[in-house]
């Protein structure tokens, strides 16, 4: 299997997570990431992610269980972050590890949109010093239909 | 004493993160609850967890070191 999911609460260095998943998979033909970040923005200050503990991470290992079983891949990586963030930050990365590339390709992919719509994570952001939730956009349940 | 967990904008209406509450019938704490704030653990969009695990049925009864979970519709990472 060799998935590595976690939630972090502390800022992480991508580059650093990518060389060290890289390694770990020889044999992979090819790795695919993606990183999220906190959108630079004239007037965002700050992003807060909150998650609820006997959820979010099992949430995540599910995930990560399905893409695993759904495309032939050596590994994958899931990382996020919680807690307050600010612009420039990394919140999310993920990476898949395949003998080919289109399995990564499709494996991040599935991954990114389901970790978007469907994990335990509740988002607000700060705009001159006020904190406001973000509700959920229909974007991210329509990037869902893609997969069934 | 049962816990009332508020997740997202469910915590801001609530005024904290958690709540202790005396167990018994859901119906029966929400009654003791700030009306605005009952109303909005009603709405249907709001998941609950008990302990952990989603449940979909309402008429709960928590008992003593319970945890009930509030979690609104989610926000995407």
């Amino acid at each position: 299997m060799a998935d590595d999911v976690r939630l972090l609460t502390a800022a992480f260095d991508p580059a650093e997570e990518l060389r060290r998943f890289t390694a770990a998979h020889p044999s992979a033909g090819g790795v695919v990431s993606f990183l999220g970040q906190v959108r630079q923005d004239d007037a965002v200050e700050a992003l807060e992610l909150q998650h609820y503990g006997p959820l979010t991470l099992p949430g995540m290992e599910r995930l990560a269980g399905i893409v695993h079983s759904r495309w032939a891949l050596d590994g994958i990586l899931i990382l996020h972050r919680s807690g307050v963030m600010r612009p420039a930050e990394p919140i999310v990365l993920v990476a898949a590890a395949s003998r080919h590339r289109r399995d990564s390709f499709a494996a991040a992919d599935f991954a990114m949109d389901h970790l978007k719509a469907e994990s335990w994570f509740w988002k607000r952001e700060q705009t001159g010093g006020v904190w406001r939730w973000i509700e959920p956009r229909p974007q991210d349940y329509a990037d869902l239909d893609r997969w069934i | 004493m049962a816990r009332l967990v508020f997740l997202g904008r469910l915590t801001d209406l609530a005024g904290c993160a958690e709540l202790e509450v005396a167990p018994g019938p859901l119906e029966t704490v929400l009654a003791g609850l700030d009306p605005a704030l009952a109303l909005a653990l009603l709405d249907e969009r709001v998941r609950i967890a008990l302990n952990g695990d989603l449940i979909g049925d309402r008429g709960v009864v928590l008992a003593a070191g319970d945890e009930l979970a509030f979690l609104p519709p989610v926000s995407g990472g």
